[in-house]
């Protein structure tokens, strides 16, 4: 258990190091910016009591704005990930009953799983972002083509970093 | 009150969530269009720092282009020796002349936070009140307009990108003098709108968009862009003028501040005016 934890506290400093330092540098396009703390909210164990999760993602959003000068763009957005997380893991299928240990991984849970439920709670997280910062449905479609854009970009570089990171073998 | 308890219990994940929405969405509120709020001025002081030492290693990996801008405005400059004289101030540049009386004074400053990808995108300097920078200055490169101050701290300065939903300029057509107002759309960092230029005027592809020098923060004549195309939309009466930015705002690396010295005295003229139409 406490391994657990020190586990999640470096993933989150290391993953907010490089949000802040290289991620947010990256523009393709001008506005395609890979969101890769949300891997930190992705892989928190599922056995996370729910008041914890949203706190979690408050703090990681709130720390992300802190260094991007938006104050509450990335706070907002993280908790609404957070709060998706447990419906799209009811959606995409839950752990199996007899495994503790098991945790929302890419190489434990499969890779069909892990990219469903990736691509999902991504989604709901760019779907918040970009509403949010326009703040307005004038230019809906316009947002609506930067939420999927932004969201397979994104999901890309999750899907990297769990390959880089954790190049265990994927049971399928 | 037994059943509040258990309603709060039985739905404290919904309530938690809606609870740190409002506080996320508040700040968010606060914070965009006044930049003002306390928690971003004290979290400047730390991130601002950080971000100088970010800068200050990966700014060895822009010395080519920067020496190079250093070296036109060199040359701009020197140009401009025979009918002014420059005095170094070590990092505030003042023009003294008897004949001419000084409008503008001009800071430099380092850019220590810039985005280009967002709807709203703002920009961080690395100079603030201390160094005579206010809110409601203009913020100008070598090559044109990059934005306007709208928060100050002691050391840093937040500045709203011309790549931003809020941003209105008035430009004009240099070749015509045609007045109109600048913003931005939103797609892409290199393009900008001019709009509010009747559909009367001839313009071109090519032409010069400049600041028309019609506020208390841009001087006149400042490049903003130039037009790649245009059309009037069907029942409109005016131009949409798609151009591209003369400053490419993905590698702005030092700015000027403009401060109109002028300024108070032109508002409180403004004002009074005002106050004599309403006797």
């Amino acid at each position: 258990m406490n391994r657990l934890v020190f586990t999640n506290i470096f993933r989150f400093v290391a993953l907010l190091l490089i949000q802040v330092l290289i991620m947010n540098k990256v523009d393709f396009y001008g506005f395609l910016n890979p969101y890769v703390y949300l891997l930190f909210i992705l892989l928190l164990p599922f056995e996370t009591p729910g008041w914890l999760l949203l706190l979690l993602a408050f703090g990681t959003g709130l720390t992300v704005d802190i260094f991007s000068g938006t104050l509450g763009l990335h706070a907002a957005s993280s908790v609404f990930a957070a709060f998706m997380r447990p419906l799209i893991i009811k959606l995409v299928g839950e752990k199996p009953e007899y495994d503790i240990t098991t945790q929302p991984k890419l190489q434990q849970m499969g890779l069909k799983w892990f990219m469903t439920y990736a691509l999902l709670v991504t989604f709901a997280h760019q779907l918040f972002i970009n509403l949010l910062d326009v703040m307005s449905l004038d230019e809906f479609w316009q947002t609506m083509l930067r939420v999927i854009v932004s969201t397979l970009f994104t999901f890309l570089f999750i899907m990297l970093f769990e390959y880089i990171f954790a190049p265990t073998k994927a049971k399928s | 009150m037994r059943n509040i308890l258990v309603f709060i219990i039985r739905y404290h994940f919904l309530l938690i969530f809606l609870l740190l929405e409002f506080i996320s969405v508040t700040l968010l509120v606060n914070s965009t269009y006044y930049q003002s709020s306390a928690i971003l001025k004290a979290g400047s002081r730390v991130t601002g720092r950080f971000y100088t030492t970010v800068s200050d290693a990966t700014d060895y990996l822009k010395l080519r282009t920067t020496n190079e801008h250093l070296a036109q405005e060199n040359a701009m400059l020197r140009q401009m020796k025979s009918v002014s004289y420059l005095r170094n101030d070590t990092n505030t540049f003042w023009v003294n002349d008897t004949l001419y009386k000084q409008q503008y004074k001009y800071i430099v400053a380092k850019v220590v936070l810039n985005t280009v990808g967002k709807r709203n995108n703002y920009i961080m300097l690395d100079k603030g009140s201390r160094s005579g920078i206010q809110k409601d200055m203009a913020v100008i490169t070598p090559t044109g307009i990059a934005g306007t101050v709208v928060n100050v701290s002691e050391n840093f300065s937040w500045v709203m990108s011309m790549l931003n939903k809020h941003t209105r300029l008035s430009g004009k057509i240099l070749k015509n003098g045609q007045m109109g107002t600048v913003v931005w759309n939103g797609v892409d960092h290199l393009y900008g709108t001019l709009t509010d230029i009747p559909a009367h005027v001839k313009i071109a592809r090519g032409d010069t968009i400049v600041s028309s020098g019609f506020s208390y923060i841009f001087p006149a004549g400042l490049m903003i862009g130039t037009i790649t195309d245009f059309r009037v939309e069907q029942g409109e009466h005016f131009y949409t003028i798609p151009f591209k930015f003369s400053v490419d705002f993905n590698s702005l690396q030092y700015v000027y501040v403009v401060k109109n010295l002028m300024k108070e005295e032109q508002e409180s003229l403004e004002k009074s005016t005002e106050g004599l139409k309403d006797e």
